[in-house]
């Protein structure tokens, strides 16, 4: 007993800065790169479009312009993470958001509905295709890529029946418009992030505190608090950037954070929780790491395989509905271009494999950001259409190579 | 009879006309101690057939408290298919099974893991990009209300490894990915352990594992006996055998043809009856 005792002795051992440092410097070389990939390309190209366009660029105008193009992509990419975790695709997110879009425009214009009906029936449906998608996938078994990709095409057939050729069905209702072009009072922007910040410190500390109790390896206390310290000043720095008066014209004014971004922050909570917090979120990464292992311990697959989908698809709904309210309006082509691309590229830039069994909600955000930032950029340089395309192509491209390459360090390092 | 019947088997009167092996030449010659009388696993006359191939005839096996009882046989006998049967992958055709003395019907390996059968099969099923408390808990985590009780797993799972006297892990939260081979062998064992399984069968443990490693799975086993446990060790390897086992059965073209305590074969006896099926007096009729 002697032996064991001394060397769990190491997992118990009191973890001062230096040795919580060297551990991940062992980590990022091993290949776990975590957030640094898209943290190091945000900056970097926060850096590049300043220099670029210093007028324009970091304007308020500009910044909050940032934060509400980049709500629909980090839905989006927020439920693909689910079906990502699970080493599957779905080519189809794009267009069933369109899909939903179209449902809850219909409904709001022709059948007069009230605004959450719409809405209820947009999220219906991008469940009812989810589930659709995920019986297929799961129980008959055709591979996710194949039935996507056929839901890619057939899915804009609906929307184009609904809406249309050629037409637009216009938003005009206040609730879903003021969802990506209304901010929230600036008080309840600086509460949001009180109360972020706060409810993080509480989830880090009471970790750390259990750890402690338990006498289990906690990481050092300075490292926790300064975690939660630079989280904290990050929020808090967003909202005054975004509590700053915005409007064009002296007459009026426009401040506040957008709602959407309130929307993204519950989501966002929502996800992390059970995936990080849940057995449903440990079994997701499990059957992501070894399906067979995971079935053998007693884990319905074929379930969980089906509910991603049905989880992906009805955040698409909701992506779709933010597209709708940013554009006022809902397009036959709406969901069909660059949406699903953007997303599955903001997932894997923050850092979810394409391989499955890693990733994590805060990727969304971190990814969405970083996408939307070349957007944007380009769009002040006036970039030409074709640049555009190559430029954001070949990120997507980097990307995903980053993540095979650090698969292949992990898996020659042993990790 | 043509052979000499098992000594606890007449004890009990329960021998049925199916028993065509011998548990060893002479009944009286060996006797654990202290070994209670009723075997954890009793299995009679189990026939297994897959479509028109029968892989097992009329085998008979048992496996008690506190013994390593290694499976041999060559590619081929039926080892897989017996410890499939006893872990509820397989549904037997005909035969009894007997967990503590009751007959017990196994359909699935769920069913058998309630009993507390667990099979570590060859491949360990671990989640490389889970952590080894997240592995020993796989599938049965616990919980505080809604969430995970990471905290109270990872306490557990620590006084598990502790107390199979496991010195090859430093930290629980390792990535499972990062483990040698003899490690993994150890998580997937542990957690057999720690879902306080009574028969754990290990599948080849050692099969791809260097010399250090083996020696640390061999100690392993023979700890997870001395706990009490009933141990079943399928190998190739007569030296990890004879190292550990308590009590050799010997599986010959679906027959089992000899269960005999370790301490009264030979080295070569054993190899003879992998091969033949018979040695001497032990194994099938001439």
């Amino acid at each position: 007993m002697k032996l064991a005792d001394s060397d769990f002795a190491a997992d118990r051992r009191a973890h001062d800065v230096g040795s919580a440092v060297r551990d991940y410097l062992t980590r990022l070389r091993g290949g776990e790169l975590g957030a640094l990939p898209a943290l190091l390309g945000m900056g970097g190209l926060i850096l590049l479009f300043w220099i670029l366009r210093p007028e324009t660029f970091l304007s308020s105008q500009n910044i909050a312009n940032l934060f509400t193009q980049a709500l629909p992509v980090t839905i989006l990419a927020m439920g693909l993470i689910f079906v990502l975790l699970l080493g599957e695709i779905d080519l189809s997110a794009g267009v069933t958001g369109g899909v939903c879009a179209a449902v809850m425009a219909k409904l709001m214009v022709d059948a007069e509905q009230p605004w959450y009906v719409a809405v209820l029936a947009a999220l219906a449906t991008g469940l009812v295709i989810g589930g659709a998608i995920g019986w297929l996938v799961s129980v008959i078994r055709i591979p996710s890529f194949v039935v996507t990709l056929a839901l890619f095409l057939g899915l804009q057939g609906v929307t184009l029946r609904l809406i249309g050729e050629g037409g637009t069905v216009p938003v005009r209702d206040d609730v879903v418009v003021a969802l990506a072009n209304k901010n929230m009072p600036i008080w309840a922007g600086w509460l949001l992030a009180v109360v972020c910040t706060a409810g993080y410190a509480a989830v880090q500390l009471g970790r750390w505190r259990r750890q402690h109790q338990r006498n289990l390896a906690a990481r050092p206390i300075q490292l926790v608090v300064g975690q939660v310290a630079v989280v904290g000043a990050a929020l808090l720095f967003g909202t005054f950037l975004l509590s700053r008066d915005r409007a064009p014209s002296p007459l009026i004014t426009v401040a506040g954070v957008p709602w959407g971004v309130l929307l993204v922050a519950v989501l966002f909570i929502i996800a992390s929780f059970v995936l990080s917090r849940t057995p449903y979120g440990r079994h997701l990464y499990a059957v992501g790491g070894n399906a067979e292992a995971a079935r053998r311990a007693g884990i319905n697959v074929t379930r969980l395989r089906m509910s991603v989908f049905m989880i992906a698809s009805t955040l698409a709904a909701v992506s779709g509905i933010v597209a709708a309210s940013r554009l006022n309006s809902v397009a036959t082509a709406s969901g069909g271009g660059n949406e699903l691309l953007f997303a599955v590229g903001a997932a894997v830039i923050g850092g979810t494999s394409l391989f499955g069994g890693k990733g994590k909600a805060r990727d969304a955000i971190l990814g969405g950001l970083v996408v939307s930032i070349i957007a944007n950029g380009l769009g002040l340089l006036g970039a030409k259409a074709y640049l555009n395309m190559l430029i954001t192509g070949g990120v997507l491209l980097l990307a995903a190579s980053i993540d095979a390459l650090a698969r292949r360090q992990r898996s020659a390092s042993g990790r | 009879m043509p052979f000499a019947t098992p000594g606890r088997e007449n004890r009990t009167g329960t021998l049925s006309d199916h028993d065509r092996f011998s548990l060893a030449g002479d009944a009286s010659r060996w006797e654990p101690p202290g070994m209670p009388a009723t075997p954890l696993l009793d299995l009679r006359g189990i026939d297994k057939s897959f479509g028109p191939v029968k892989v097992l005839h009329e085998v008979a096996f048992t496996a008690y408290p506190g013994e390593v009882t290694a499976l041999v046989g060559d590619n081929g006998a039926g080892k897989t298919t017996l410890v499939n049967c006893i872990g509820g992958i397989h549904p037997w055709d005909a035969g009894d099974f007997l967990f503590q003395g009751e007959p017990v019907r196994v359909n699935s390996p769920r069913e058998a893991a309630d009993l507390g059968i667990d099979i570590v099969h060859q491949d360990l099923a671990l989640c490389e990009n889970l952590s080894i408390v997240q592995n020993m808990f796989l599938g049965r985590e616990r919980r505080r209300g809604l969430a995970l009780d990471d905290a109270g797993m990872e306490e557990l799972a620590t006084t598990t490894l502790a107390g199979l006297s496991v010195r090859t892990v430093t930290s629980v939260r390792t990535p499972v990915a990062s483990l040698s081979g003899g490690q993994r062998q150890t998580v997937a064992i542990a957690r057999a352990v720690l879902w306080e399984s009574r028969v754990i069968v290990l599948d080849e443990p050692a099969a791809a594992l260097g010399v250090a490693q083996t020696q640390q799975v061999l100690e392993l086993v023979r700890r997870l006996a001395d706990k009490g446990l009933a141990v079943v060790l399928i190998s190739h390897n007569m030296n990890d055998v004879f190292a550990v086992s308590d009590r050799i059965a010997v599986l010959y073209l679906g027959r089992m043809v000899a269960q005999v305590p370790t301490a009264s074969v030979t080295h070569a006896q054993v190899v003879e009856l992998i091969t033949t099926g018979r040695s001497g007096e032990l194994g099938l009729a001439r």
